[in-house]
């Protein structure tokens, strides 16, 4: 009795109840990364400054206690600004991951099961698709269309498709190759039954991972073109576009330049954090 | 080399050359999309439709696209990369002084971040798990996790701003003495060899740590054979393929750096001049970057696939 009461206790710490152990670091990860998803749903209720007003006489202000975070080129203040962008940052980045895991997962595993020639043309595709370098991709597409938040979403995931759909297609394979997949043809089963039923459920953990690792490059994508101007336009400001604002105030060190840079950083690396301290009960379901 | 290591070679080489047409393929059509009449757009407002029909008969845009796409590959192949919208330039002009600075900052980058980066990772895949290891593991993933523009600002705030060391802009043009040179190159040249040195320290490391878990190196350890005998004899030069190819590989994330290092320092190279074409929607100048670009990412991602395969010691 004792025992189990000490049990559940060490339970309840290390998160086992859900059937996973998180160890510290993961869950330092997680929590950020949850801190970061909160203040995007909650961004226009809790900025302490109308985003767009100017409240400081001073520009590239100093951190205060009226303006936890300084002030920006005209004068805005830093905090409400950084809130606000966490919403373009995080809510295009989790937009375009989505649709670029859920393509290239789905395109890879339909490739892994019909083989055969689409196999061939659409890893050849993909391939090419993926020896263009991705900043090159966003600028020449920029170029050519203008940049809006559905052009860049829409960018974003075409550039990750081939990687989420090389690795889905990697795993997929190997599944392919198992006995109860043979069985399951013999049975007559569909090629959509196949791929949801037996090939999905075991490649879902590696996938969600590679998703965890996919966004971080999105977001990092996002904030380089932003930063070179070719990204969110204003009046609207992600993270990127928020440096790009204020870099004539990196001579006076001015907290404006660093601060959105310091929320990329801990959005990225809480994500690389997380992934790297997954269970490995997620991480290598497929072995 | 024997005829299957050949073939593999001629292979890659294949698929390297028809990527290359799928790339180039991608380009043009992705800059032909262009909403609005490029005749239009070039000849301004006050533009008279005779004079809008007539460039653009001179400039064959009534013609197909795929036979437009041909002319522009045939000129490519020529060395005509045609001639700059913005100031009517051409743009072989325009992109050759700018090219060689770029690959200036590049090979400056590779002389540097080469040795450190290789030195840093074997080490760090020799001491595996130790605190030497698990400091270097957490600052390149620290370094890779973050946007390179952030090491670029950093770097400035460090060196210029704090400690004073160097001008926060470069300008090339200025150059009086050696003292001069170094102060301009030195900052693009840091954030470059960081963000390079980071991905360059976790592929050797990945890619030594593969070999000391092979058979033959555990069998030299059980016969007794120091550590360092192990993997300098035993281990590094079966991992110098690997090494090699994650090099190549890591060069060529040069290319995104470059395009965020150059705007940001205003370093006169064809990111830069690619960049600014973008504001201008300059085509045929952006067209004929971003296949120098994609040659480039391409040529050194097939070395590193070639590199990979000769250095296989199954196929010799």
């Amino acid at each position: 009795m004792t025992m189990t009461h000490s049990e559940t206790k060490s339970d309840r710490i290390s998160g086992t109840r859900l059937g996973y152990r998180f160890n510290i670091i993961g869950m330092v990860g997680l929590s950020v990364i949850l801190f970061w998803a909160l203040i995007a749903i909650l961004a226009p209720l809790i900025v302490p400054y109308p985003v767009g007003e100017i409240v400081d006489l001073d520009y590239f202000g100093p951190m205060s206690r009226d303006f936890w975070l300084g002030s920006d080129y005209l004068g805005r203040d830093m905090l409400s600004r950084i809130l606000m962008g966490a919403r373009y940052t995080v809510g295009l980045s989790l937009a375009a991951v989505t649709i670029a895991c859920f393509s290239g997962v789905m395109l890879g595993m339909i490739a892994a099961v019909a083989g055969g020639w689409l196999d061939t043309v659409l890893s050849r595709f993909l391939d090419a698709l993926n020896s263009i370098p991705s900043k090159l991709f966003g600028l020449v597409v920029v170029a050519a269309v203008g940049s809006s938040i559905p052009v860049l979403i829409l960018t974003l995931s075409v550039i990750y498709i081939p990687g989420a759909y090389r690795f889905a297609r990697a795993l997929a394979v190997n599944i392919n190759a198992m006995d109860f997949i043979t069985v399951a043809r013999i049975r007559g089963e569909s090629t959509l039954y196949l791929i949801r039923s037996e090939i999905l459920p075991n490649i879902v953990g590696p996938v969600l991972a590679d998703l965890g690792i996919r966004f971080v490059f999105i977001v990092l994508l996002l904030s380089g073109l932003s930063f070179l101007g070719l990204g969110v336009q204003p009046p609207y400001a992600d993270w990127g576009a928020l440096v790009r604002e204020n870099i004539g105030g990196l001579p006076f060190g001015a907290p404006a330049v660093m601060a959105p840079s310091f929320a990329i950083a801990s959005l990225t690396i809480s994500v690389n954090l997380l992934i790297d301290n997954l269970p490995k009960k997620i991480r290598d379901r497929s072995e | 080399m024997n005829n299957r290591v050949l073939s593999l070679v001629l292979s890659r080489l294949l698929i390297a050359l028809i990527t290359l047409v799928i790339v180039s393929f991608a380009v043009f059509f992705a800059t032909t999309l262009l909403p609005g009449d490029t005749a239009s757009i070039l000849l301004g407002q006050a533009a008279t439709p005779e004079a809008v029909e007539g460039l653009r008969k001179a400039m064959h845009l009534d013609d197909p696209a795929i036979l437009r796409f041909l002319r522009w590959i045939v000129g490519l192949l020529q060395g005509d990369l045609g001639t700059s919208y913005a100031n009517e330039m051409p743009v072989a002009d325009l992109i050759g002084g700018r090219f060689i600075n770029t690959l200036q900052l590049a090979g400056v980058t590779a002389l540097f971040s080469v040795p450190i980066a290789l030195t840093l990772g074997i080490t760090a895949a020799m001491l595996r798990g130790s605190l030497y290891d698990r400091i270097v593991t957490v600052l390149t993933i620290g370094v890779i996790s973050v946007p390179e523009f952030m090491i670029a600002t950093s770097a400035v705030l460090i060196f210029a701003v704090y400690l004073k060391w160097l001008p926060a802009l470069s300008f090339a043009n200025d150059v009086t003495s050696l003292t001069d040179l170094l102060r301009i190159y030195a900052m693009p040249v840091i954030t470059l060899t960081f963000v390079i040195s980071a991905q360059m320290i976790r592929m050797t490391r990945a890619a030594v740590i593969e070999t000391l878990n092979t058979h033959y190196v555990e069998m030299a350890l059980l016969k007794g054979a120091s550590r360092p005998r192990m993997v300098f004899r035993h281990a590094l030069p079966n991992a110098l393929g690997p090494i090699v190819n994650a090099v190549a590989l890591s060069l060529s994330y040069l290319l995104g750096g470059v395009i965020i290092v150059e705007t940001i320092f205003n370093y006169p190279g064809i990111a830069k001049l690619m960049v600014d074409a973008v504001s201008t929607r300059d085509l045929p100048l952006i067209q004929s970057c971003a296949m120098i670009f994609c040659l480039g990412y391409l040529l050194l991602i097939t070395t590193a696939d070639i590199i990979a395969i000769l250095s296989n010691p199954r196929l010799r």
